[in-house]
């Protein structure tokens, strides 16, 4: 067997997450992501590890706070009205300072919507859907293998960072086949080194405790509330700082600059091919991270440019992200499908071409 | 072209499994064009009900444009229903004695098991059950892994799988050499299980097929019809 493997994205990230030390899912099955909980349900026990389908994905997200809470490693999965479900939990999960990884492999929506692929969670992704001042990284993958890398990597980073991190990907991710390289499996951690680890984690009360461990989102005194939700935003400060990511190019000379991420963001490549071979210089702003959003790579933005274009499969969610980064120097206009619609690569170009026309580029 | 006599001597109904991943729908539609290249009266019938996504009713069009019909799993143009229902119209086909007809089963034994209230129809001699396997999928990617599979989509159908194909693949990343370590699992499969080798694909305009004239049994050139072009890089 060659170094890659072909695999389904939900089994990819499955296994990303077992390699980076998941022990424990909970889930509750939803299409695109069935494969998901199919998997975890086969391979985690051979790893030691948990797999427990739950009554809802409410119930999902909190005994993630559980098995969290008390040191375990943890990966939840689900689909856009699931993820909805589950805002309530990463809200507590954010508070408490509970590190799980959480991935939505979305489909369109409102409501039930329908099963094809959508972008039209951005909002709820980076907005956060629960109550209260909190923010949750967001890193969203345009194929199999930064799947892969992102979700074994977002492992480590929600243990050191003390919280929940975000993987936004979508059902064509989740359900499309590519060879990927699969990262070293991380060696266990036995549960009696839990402690080391994660000091803070319910790993229950020793003899030679000085203090009891306690992890909570309830702080009922204004003042003790106000200076745990300053500790969270120092923390956030430096989130970023540290985990801003995304990829960039042809910025320097753009005619128009279009921005789009995840599944998009490979289709807007193949349309600047597209619109290169007709004399149209187009340049790429790829957030891998959605929050913190890239917004100074705005600044690297030519004054010749003549428009900045979001490419999204909503009605303008991501534009917003774009329009505090553009700021009043350019106009930015939407190109977006919604529905489970996708649009060709010959769709953006020519969309991009009309926009181009109607600016007067 | 590669001698496609081969493609005859199978039964008029073939059914085509293997794990999800495999390639049996690329598989099953590029069989079908071979069908009809020559002028086949020949119909593919999708029973796959375990993938929501890329199933080979999107492309209804283009293969009834080839002359393919297509009995889908769901009604007619809708690829989106979330109702795993199979409509009464895919026995047409099946009844037909003057079609051919490929049918391609969902992946796994799960995808296998509706396969079982056709049973009736797969009894008689003119019925050939093929596997798919590509042994890059990690699950296929050794002999008892390849074997645990066969054998569960056989215990779960009742029915015996007559030969193997060799579709090992990386998509655009395939080489001659892939399809030849995918081959020689293959024969490892036939040997222990008894069963025929039917044939090895290549994907037409990534492999050489002059790369593989070593392989025993026959080639078939593979196109990627349920891909979209941005996905093919």
């Amino acid at each position: 067997m060659s170094e890659k493997v072909l695999m389904k994205g939900n089994e990819a990230f499955s296994e990303a997450a077992i390699r980076g030390g998941c022990r424990y899912y909970f889930g509750y099955p939803i299409t695109p992501q069935n494969e998901i909980p199919e998997y975890m349900s086969r391979e985690l026990p051979k790893h030691g590890g948990s797999f427990i389908q739950a009554e809802s994905e409410i119930c999902a997200i909190n005994m993630a706070y559980g098995a969290a809470a008390a040191g375990g490693r943890v990966f939840i999965t689900s689909s856009s009205p699931g993820i909805a479900l589950m805002q309530e939990g990463l809200s507590f999960l954010a508070s408490a300072e509970v590190p799980t990884v959480v991935m939505n492999v979305s489909r369109c929506g409102p409501g039930i919507g329908g099963i094809q692929p959508g972008q039209a969670d951005y909002f709820q992704a980076t907005r956060g859907g629960g109550n209260g001042d909190y923010r949750i990284p967001v890193f969203a993958p345009a194929s199999l293998q930064e799947g892969v890398d992102l979700v074994f990597e977002a492992m480590e980073l929600s243990d050191k960072w003390r919280n929940p991190f975000f993987i936004f990907t979508d059902g064509i991710l989740g359900q499309m086949m590519e060879p990927v390289k699969l990262p070293e499996k991380l060696p266990d951690i036995k549960r009696e080194d839990i402690k080391k680890h994660k000091p803070w984690a319910l790993t229950g009360y020793g003899e030679n405790d000085a203090e009891r461990n306690t992890v909570i989102s309830l702080r009922i005194q204004p003042d003790v509330l106000e200076k745990h939700v300053h500790k969270l935003f120092e923390k956030y400060e430096r989130a970023e700082k540290e985990l801003c990511r995304v990829e960039s190019f042809g910025l320097e000379d753009a005619d128009v600059v279009i921005v789009a991420y995840g599944i998009v963001a490979r289709i807007a490549k193949e349309a600047i091919e597209i619109l290169a071979e007709q004399g149209i210089k187009v340049g790429l702003i790829r957030p891998i991270s959605l929050w913190p959003f890239p917004y100074n790579e705005f600044k690297k933005l030519s004054r010749n440019t003549k428009v900045v274009i979001s490419a999204e499969l909503s009605m303008g969610q991501l534009i917003e992200d774009v329009k505090l980064g553009v700021g009043e120097r350019f106009p930015v206009r939407l190109v977006g499908r919604t529905g489970g619609m996708i649009p060709s690569s010959l769709e953006i170009a020519e969309r991009t071409k009309k926009i181009l026309e109607e600016i007067g580029g | 072209m590669a001698d496609m006599r081969f493609i005859r001597h199978t039964g008029r109904k073939i059914i085509v499994t293997g794990h999800y991943g495999s390639g049996k729908t690329e598989f099953a539609v590029s069989l079908a064009m071979q069908y009809a290249s020559l002028k086949e009266k020949i119909a593919v019938v999708d029973l796959d009900i375990i993938n929501p996504y890329f199933r080979s009713r999107e492309r209804r069009e283009m293969f009834e444009n080839s002359g393919v019909s297509v009995y889908g799993s769901t009604y007619d143009y809708e690829i989106t229903a979330e109702l795993p229902a199979i409509g009464a119209k895919l026995r047409a086909p099946l009844e037909d004695k003057d079609s051919r007809v490929i049918i391609d089963v969902g992946g796994n034994d799960a995808g296998a098991m509706v396969l079982n209230q056709y049973t009736k129809y797969f009894t008689d001699d003119d019925t050939t059950m093929l596997v798919v396997v590509n042994s890059n999928r990690p699950e296929t990617a050794t002999l008892s892994g390849a074997l645990d599979h066969i054998k569960s989509i056989e215990d779960v159908t009742g029915l015996q799988i007559d030969a193997v194909v060799n579709n090992s693949h990386m998509l655009s990343e395939t080489t001659a050499q892939t399809i030849i370590n995918g081959y020689d699992l293959c024969l490892k499969i036939c040997a222990e299980t008894n069963k025929f080798f039917y044939c090895s694909c290549f994907p037409a305009g990534i492999v050489d097929p002059e790369q593989l004239t070593g392989l025993y049994g026959h080639l078939i050139p593979m196109g990627l019809h349920m891909r979209p072009a941005w996905l093919k890089s």
